[in-house]
């Protein structure tokens, strides 16, 4: 309790948000800034060379992943917020890849029903 | 101004401890949950996570619609395709687009920077920029739509493959389009009070009368972040896949 108690007070002392905000070297975003031109690039790439299959499905994923990670974590400073607000925000979206999943099965469903009972022809 | 200024460091006194325990610690605590972001910032990432919400269900429902319909889908890189200069260029269009996108992502990052170094012309111009950057990336998402449409593109039919491409398609990127077009307005508006000097003078910001500060740059940044990284998604799952 006494922990609790002292976090209590160093909250109260803090909550001003800093002054001066963010501040972050201009060289780390144009580090970012050259990484997601490259990424997109590498995704344009994907295309241009007709790459199919698995190989295509990972290399896109990959490449939406890490840009999106860039943006979030660093053009949006997510990674210097407090763990808190960080959960609160990228925590519910991960959630919906349950939603995904649900839809997965949902439309497996209706292709096999579309395919047994309207492509089938007479019968 | 020296590029690396510590503030972080004053942070690490006056606020709890970092790790799983601080998360407890914020949430338990008084008064406010989130200590390290301001209101404005906070309810800015909270409406991040409501839209989030909408373009994921966007992108679902356009993932079942193409997964459950026995109609071939139209090949994205076939019907983006451009000719230039005689060049038969896959998906050209599309990939400009993108560029420009992170042009100006990168450009707004560049004057959340400068604004909390109080150095308001650079500030104001680089919003200027990223706000040319989305307007361009809206004039040519209007070149691609009446392409589209000229070439017989409807919500109900097109002339390649299944009806469901064109409603995913008009409603994916019109409902981007609109938001990177909100962001233009927003950013033009909070760049003329930056130009003005508002924000040195204590002025009122936006939409409250409260004494403005350059934190409304990065919560711009935030929202014009935001629709960048929508596009990387949509990029990624519509226009690639």
């Amino acid at each position: 309790m006494a922990h609790a108690a002292t976090t209590g007070a160093q909250a109260a002392a803090g909550t001003a948000a800093p002054a001066e905000g963010q501040q972050h070297p201009i060289k780390l975003y144009l580090v970012v800034w050259g990484w997601l031109f490259v990424l997109s690039a590498f995704s344009y790439l994907v295309d241009y060379f007709h790459l199919q299959g698995y190989l295509r499905w990972s290399l896109i994923l990959l490449f939406m992943s890490l840009k999106a990670g860039l943006i979030v974590a660093v053009f949006m400073h997510m990674a210097w917020e407090r763990l808190a607000l960080t959960y609160a925000i990228l925590l519910p979206p991960v959630l919906v890849l349950v939603f995904v999943a649900l839809m997965v099965l949902e439309a497996d469903y209706t292709l096999f029903m579309r395919e047994r009972f309207f492509d089938a022809g007479p019968g | 101004m020296p590029d690396t200024t510590p503030t972080h460091a004053r942070d690490a006194i006056t606020l709890p401890a970092g790790g799983a325990g601080g998360v407890v610690a914020d949430w338990s605590s008084d008064q406010r949950a989130f200590k390290s972001a301001s209101w404005g910032k906070a309810m800015m990432w909270i409406f991040l996570l409501s839209d989030t919400f909408i373009f994921g269900c966007f992108l679902l429902s356009y993932m079942t619609v193409r997964m459950s319909t026995t109609e071939p889908w139209p090949n994205p890189s076939e019907v983006f395709a451009l000719e230039i200069g005689g060049t038969h260029l896959p998906l050209i269009l599309i990939a400009i687009m993108t560029f420009v996108l992170i042009s100006s992502s990168g450009t707004m990052a560049m004057a959340v920077n400068y604004g909390y170094r109080r150095d308001r012309v650079k500030t104001a111009v680089l919003m200027l920029v990223t706000a040319a950057f989305g307007a361009t990336f809206v004039g040519m998402q209007a070149f691609e739509w009446s392409k589209l449409i000229h070439e017989g593109v409807r919500p109900w039919e097109n002339p390649w493959g299944a009806a469901q491409f064109g409603s995913s398609f008009f409603m994916i990127t019109g409902f981007h389009g609109t938001h990177v077009t909100i962001g233009v307005i927003f950013l033009l508006i909070i760049a003329r009070k930056v130009w003005r000097g508002d924000f040195d003078q204590g002025k009122p910001g936006f939409f409250t009368s409260r004494k403005g500060c350059y934190e409304i740059v990065e919560i711009t940044g935030l929202y014009w972040h935001f629709v960048d990284l929508v596009w990387v998604f949509i990029f990624a799952l519509f226009y690639l896949w």
